[in-house]
């Protein structure tokens, strides 16, 4: 069962076009919501005016004032609101300040166009680099990096950075909220396209001031969230949830792509200055980097996006002496907020670029560079983790490079792109790794739980508040309890993510979900069968209908039984959030991607011609739906790497349409050839570690390596390096 | 504004009518007027390719038409690929091989495949990828997609 | 189409055209090619006149957004709409196109080139109609260039889009006409750089002066799309990949 590519189980509905996402519920009597914004980066709201030829009497209108409980978003650092109010302050252009709702959606749009806003403007802070407010800082000290530059061979520094990128995921956000008013308690209930069911209970729980138990949060079918619709959408089921509790009817809310585009969380926008040292052989000895972040306007989750970042940093060298001093700053632009890979792409991108600029510095081939400096079984990182792995980094490298025929490539090219063909083609790669489940202490910081539940027709339920978000959970968490309870998977039901029904088993972030949750759902199966097995039920060994039977015989007896577990930490793992040194993460993930790029020198346009994604994930529970992972995440980093720019003005994305922020359509893609390489992990259940976010880290070195071998010595030190960035690389190396 | 028409349309191969403004949306036609759902809306403008349907023959945004553009057409819609509960060729590769994963941009991938292979009936990878160029899909790369449509033209959709 | 969506349409009243039949179809006579504004990109695609005379505008239309949008989307509309991003226009210039208006007062026909006189401004009265594109048929041996730089392989929009077509004799370009695409405020002829192309001999094409003229016909600006720096000097590169072309002819 394990280690086999059972289908999709939620795949029937979806190719039918049976699946219900939030927009396809309804209710006759529905109102439609909209979100009235700031509209400038920094200021004083001072009134809120509502224009003329507007019926304003038909519309539910809800300002900060209406608000029953906190006006914060509950989230690690409560500094949102839910809606400024007047007299507060705007902190970006896209703040919320007042709602309507109506059951016209035209009239609804005309009275959104129809409010305007007085504000007193104050400066704004637009660019990280002049922004001195800090939201946290990180510090990793190993060894004493000031001591070796003086005697090292070489020493070689650069900057880079990264732009922030939109999520994109083709389904806008949305939620539907109902607020049944009672004798003593309202009970709120929102269903929408989320990914932490709990994020959003805890913040509407504040908003409302009520007991856990009068909300209700449902997740529904969910179209893409890749970390877009972790945070955000607490503030627009609040925001739904608030105009529903006044108007006393259903209200939707649903994002139009602009909205969507505008207002919600990007990737963070990074700067990265690296200096390394090296001695005469090419062994790293030092490493020093400053990595700064745009966090935007509130702290959302940048604390710990920042940490990860901090933490990849180092990347998989062996170095003696490393410092890592990391920064997440505010600005007055949207908060930036969770995206795939989550702060390592970032600092990944300027380490593994900027070791092959020192490989051309130090006149090794970039392979041999990496080769001398791997990490191995018994090294420590910069943390200070040892690593008990037997990872094997160089052979993971070099199959990747056979795999992508990078030495006959290199030659051939070399000697093709002397010629004055206009098309200059190139390979290059990366060696990575990501840290698997939540940094540190997070994880038993969280203490997840999931459960395994009898029901009455003899199958079982996994319960866990861990969302499909199309990466495959449902089908996966069905194998695990499957291969525990030793039944086919069709006797296993996934329980829709419901705060009702299912308990916290922590956000479906962090790649955590079937290292971390799928083995709670393993031990909670397991205790599952040792309660039938102890109540007298059952007997080992037995057949699937025996076991049906049995869970029959028990529900008919005894009710519903479920069975519970829940996250420790194993004793082994030890992690000091004060100094940053431990065990950061419980494993990591290993990797080497590889592209091969032609570049036509008439238009700056960027081809991926070929493009390989070899790693070591522990043990693979489902090849095909891990394929479809990596091959969506390298689309992704893909398209950060050339294409997706933000264009801000004052503050405010411009660019806001799918016409106008480029990502990859079937024709700008090479296929993308996977490969998996085994070795069991305990950490995960059989074996298994995380995978969703370990494609988003290579491919935008990759192809920036690939892109430098194409065309020499320039700087390429920035994503996404757009056609128009190439020129301008290209006009001043030619001078 | 305007007044309200009667739309004549031949949906999935039902005759169908309804009272709708002459600008209405077609994709709001079919999602709110005709409870269809299984058509999406990812952008509104004509970029994203989740809204696409047939209509007369030729595949098109439905976010795009105005209702009355639509008089007496005949429509293809996702939920008319299958026979009762036999699901089209297209749908089992698409679920087989993990063509759908969020599931969001499907049901418009779904009518764009088969029209490429009524047009197209056993396209090289080029043609594949051209042939579904107009519909975006942010989770898959597009690889199982592909293999999905592949597969389906050499015959083995399972 | 787009502007639509949710009450963001300042009008109340549209008309609509697309089952007028005068504006429909597409016709060919001994010297021309002509197509009802109602001609969808689809419809160019699909025709076998269109492709053995005008091959530039097949490839205008299947460079159009993705399939969809072709089998909507109008040459009338592309036209009328007037964006300077327009894919079509290019080839229309290049081609040296004229257009037939009418109105409730008569028809008229007037060169396409012109017809564009400003941003979004055009030589079309508010109750005038593009009732029909009329191409000439090129003669004799023609070399047709097209090529259109978006930031993506499909449903981009032109960066960059430049048309050529040329009429060869005896070795000497005797007819050259550039339309080009996003780099003026309205689709624009290369005149300048025509000028030195034209009456040149194959073998000895002045390239570097014509795509240093190239710069008089153009006045590429920054948006959120490129920059003027990056469309002047794709313009100029795109002119050179042409000519090179043309040169091996
Ligand atoms: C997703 C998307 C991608 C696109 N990509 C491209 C692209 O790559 N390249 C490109 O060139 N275009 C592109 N377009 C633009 C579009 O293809 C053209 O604008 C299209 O040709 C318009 O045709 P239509 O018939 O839909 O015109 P409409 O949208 O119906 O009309 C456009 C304008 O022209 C007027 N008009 C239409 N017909 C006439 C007529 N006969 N006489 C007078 N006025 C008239 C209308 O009143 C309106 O103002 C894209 C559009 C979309 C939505
Ligand atoms: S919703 Fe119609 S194309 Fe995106
Ligand atoms: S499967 Fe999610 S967008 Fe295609």
């Amino acid at each position: 069962m394990i280690g086999n590519s059972a289908i999709r189980k939620e795949g029937r509905a979806k190719v039918l076009g049976r699946s219900r996402y939030t927009d396809d519920k309804t209710f006759r009597c529905v109102l439609h919501g909209a979100t009235v914004r700031s509209d400038v980066p920094h200021g004083i709201l001072k009134a809120i005016r509502f224009g003329e030829g507007i019926p304003w009497k038909e519309f539910t209108i809800v300002t900060a004032q209406d608000i029953p409980g906190e006006n914060i978003v509950a989230a690690i650092v409560p500094d949102q609101p839910f809606l400024v109010p007047v007299g507060g302050e705007i902190h970006h252009a896209e703040e919320p300040v007042l709602l309507l709702a109506h059951p016209d959606k035209y009239l609804l749009e005309k009275a959104r166009r129809a409010i305007s806003l007085d504000v007193e403007e104050l400066p704004a802070t637009l660019d990280v680099a002049s922004s001195d407010r800090v939201f946290k800082e990180i510090n990793i000290l190993h060894g004493d990096v000031d001591s070796i530059w003086a005697q090292a061979a070489h020493v070689v520094e650069a900057d880079y950075r990264t732009e922030a990128q939109e999520h994109l995921y083709i389904e806008p956000n949305g939620m539907l909220a109902i607020v049944a008013h009672g004798d003593h308690q309202d009970q709120v209930t929102v269903c929408g396209s989320l990914q932490c069911p709990y994020y959003v209970h805890k913040a509407l729980v504040h908003l409302f001031n009520l007991p856990g138990d009068k909300v209700r949060i449902i997740q529904m079918d969910t179209g893409g969230a890749f970390g877009g619709k972790e945070d955000y959408p607490s503030l627009i089921a609040g925001h739904a949830a608030l105009l529903a509790w006044k108007a006393g009817k259903p209200v939707k809310l649903i994002y139009d792509r602009e909205e969507d585009m505008a207002a919600t969380t990007k990737r963070h926008p990074s700067r990265t200055h690296v200096k390394a040292a090296f001695d005469a052989n090419g062994l790293l000895l030092g490493l020093d980097v400053d990595f700064t972040l745009d966090a935007g306007a509130y702290a959302t989750l940048s604390s710990v996006v920042l940490s990860r970042g901090a933490i990849h940093a180092g990347g998989v060298y062996r170095c003696p002496n490393t410092r890592i001093h990391a920064r997440a700053m505010a600005t007055n632009t949207p908060p930036s907020g969770a995206f795939r890979g989550f702060g390592a792409p970032q600092s990944l991108f300027a380490l593994e670029r900027h070791m092959d600029v020192c490989a051309a510095k130090l006149g090794l081939d970039p392979a041999e560079l990496r080769r001398r400096n791997f990490l191995k079984l018994g090294d420590t990182t910069a943390t200070g983790q040892l690593l008990k792995e037997d990872v094997d980094l160089a052979g993971l490298m070099d199959r990747t490079l056979a795999d992508i025929g990078y030495t006959e490539k290199r030659k051939l090219f070399a000697a093709a792109n002397e010629t004055d063909t206009p098309i200059k083609r190139g390979v290059g790669f990366s060696v990575f790794m990501h840290g698997c489940g939540f940094t540190g202490s997070g994880e038993s910081y969280l203490a997840s739980v999931a459960g395994v539940e009898g029901l009455a027709d003899g199958r079982v339920a996994v319960l866990a508040a861990s969302t499909e978000i199309g990466q495959g959970k449902d089908t996966v968490f069905s194998q695990i309890a499957a291969q525990a309870l030793k039944i086919p998977m069709d006797m296993v039901e996934v329980a829709q993510p419901d705060t009702k029904v299912v308990p916290d088993s922590g956000p479906t972030v962090a790649s955590r979900s079937t290292m971390v949750v799928g083995h709670l759902v393993e031990d909670a199966a397991y205790a599952f069968k040792q309660a039938l097995i102890q109540q007298g039920f059952l007997t080992e060994p037995y057949a699937p209908e025996v076991f049906r039977e049995a869970v029959k015989r028990s529900h008919a007896r005894l009710g519903s039984m479920k069975c519970y577990a829940q996250y420790h930490n194993p004793p082994h793992i030890v992690w000091d959030d004060k100094t940053y040194q431990g065990d950061a993460y419980p494993t990591f993930s290993w990797a080497c991607y590889a592209a091969e790029v032609a570049v036509d020198t008439v238009t700056y346009e960027v081809k991926v011609e070929d493009f390989v994604a070899n790693q070591e994930v522990g043990r693979v529970i489902n090849p095909v739906l891990a394929a479809g992972q990596i091959e969506g995440g390298v689309a992704q980093g893909i398209g950060w790497a050339l294409w997706e720019n933000v264009e801000w003005k004052h503050g405010r994305m411009a660019n806001n349409q799918m016409t106008n922020y480029i990502i990859p359509t079937s024709m700008d893609l090479p296929r993308i050839r996977v490969g998996f390489l085994e070795n069991p992990h305990p950490a995960g259940p059989s074996g298994a570690k995380g995978l969703g976010e370990l494609p988003m880290d290579g491919p935008a070195p990759a192809t920036l390596n690939a892109l430098q071998n194409a065309l020499g010595p320039l700087r390429l030190d920035e994503v996404p390096m757009t056609p128009e960035r190439l020129m301008d690389r290209m006009e001043v190396a030619r001078g | 504004m305007a007044e309200k028409i009667l739309l004549r349309l031949t949906v999935n191969g039902e005759p169908r009518a309804v009272e709708v403004f002459p600008m209405a949306r077609l994709v709001d036609v079919l999602r709110e007027d005709l409870k269809l759902t299984g058509t999406k809306e990812g952008c509104g403008e004509g970029e994203c390719g989740a809204c696409t349907i047939r209509m007369d023959g030729r595949i098109v945004n439905s976010c795009l038409i105005p209702a009355i553009q639509a008089q007496g057409s005949v429509l293809l819609t996702v939920e008319g690929l299958a026979t009762g509960e036999e699901p089209h060729a297209l749908q089992s590769a698409f679920h087989h091989h993990n063509g759908a994963q969020c599931g969001f941009c499907t049901p418009g991938m779904l009518i764009a495949a088969e029209d490429l292979l009524r047009r197209c009936p056993n396209p090289d990878e080029a043609q594949i990828r051209e042939g579904l160029s107009g519909n975006l899909c942010r989770c898959t790369g597009y690889v199982k997609i592909v293999d999905a449509v592949k597969a389906v033209a050499e015959g083995r959709p399972a | 189409m787009v502007v639509f969506n949710a009450g963001r349409s300042p009008f109340d009243r549209f008309l609509d055209l697309s089952r007028l039949s005068e504006l429909q179809g597409i016709e060919e006579d001994a010297t021309h090619v002509s197509f009802g504004a109602l001609t969808t990109f689809r419809d160019m695609e699909d025709c076998p006149a269109v492709h053995r005379h005008l091959p530039n505008l097949v490839k205008s239309a299947r460079a159009t957004g993705a399939l969809a949008i072709q089998n909507r989307g109008t040459l009338g509309g592309n036209i009328a709409n007037a964006s300077p991003a327009a894919d079509t226009p290019p080839s229309l210039l290049a081609y040296g196109a004229e257009l037939e208006l009418v109105s409730s007062r008569g028809r008229r026909r007037v060169a396409y080139e012109g017809f564009h006189r400003g941003y979004k401004q055009m030589d079309l009265a508010p109750d005038e109609l593009v009732a029909r594109i009329l191409v000439p048929k090129p003669q004799g041996l023609g070399f047709h260039f097209f090529r259109k730089v978006g930031t993506r392989q499909a449903q981009a929009i032109s960066k960059v889009c430049l048309a050529a077509y040329a009429r060869i004799e005896a070795g000497v370009v005797a007819e050259f006409r550039v339309g080009l695409g996003s780099v003026a405020p309205v689709p624009a002829r290369a005149r300048h750089a025509e000028a030195i192309i034209q009456g040149a001999a194959l073998r000895a094409l002045p390239v570097e002066a014509a795509c240093t003229e190239l710069l008089k016909d153009i006045s590429p600006i920054d948006d959120i799309r490129s920059t003027a720096q990056y469309r002047a000097r794709v313009a100029q590169n795109v002119l050179r990949q042409m000519l090179g072309e043309l040169a091996a002819v």
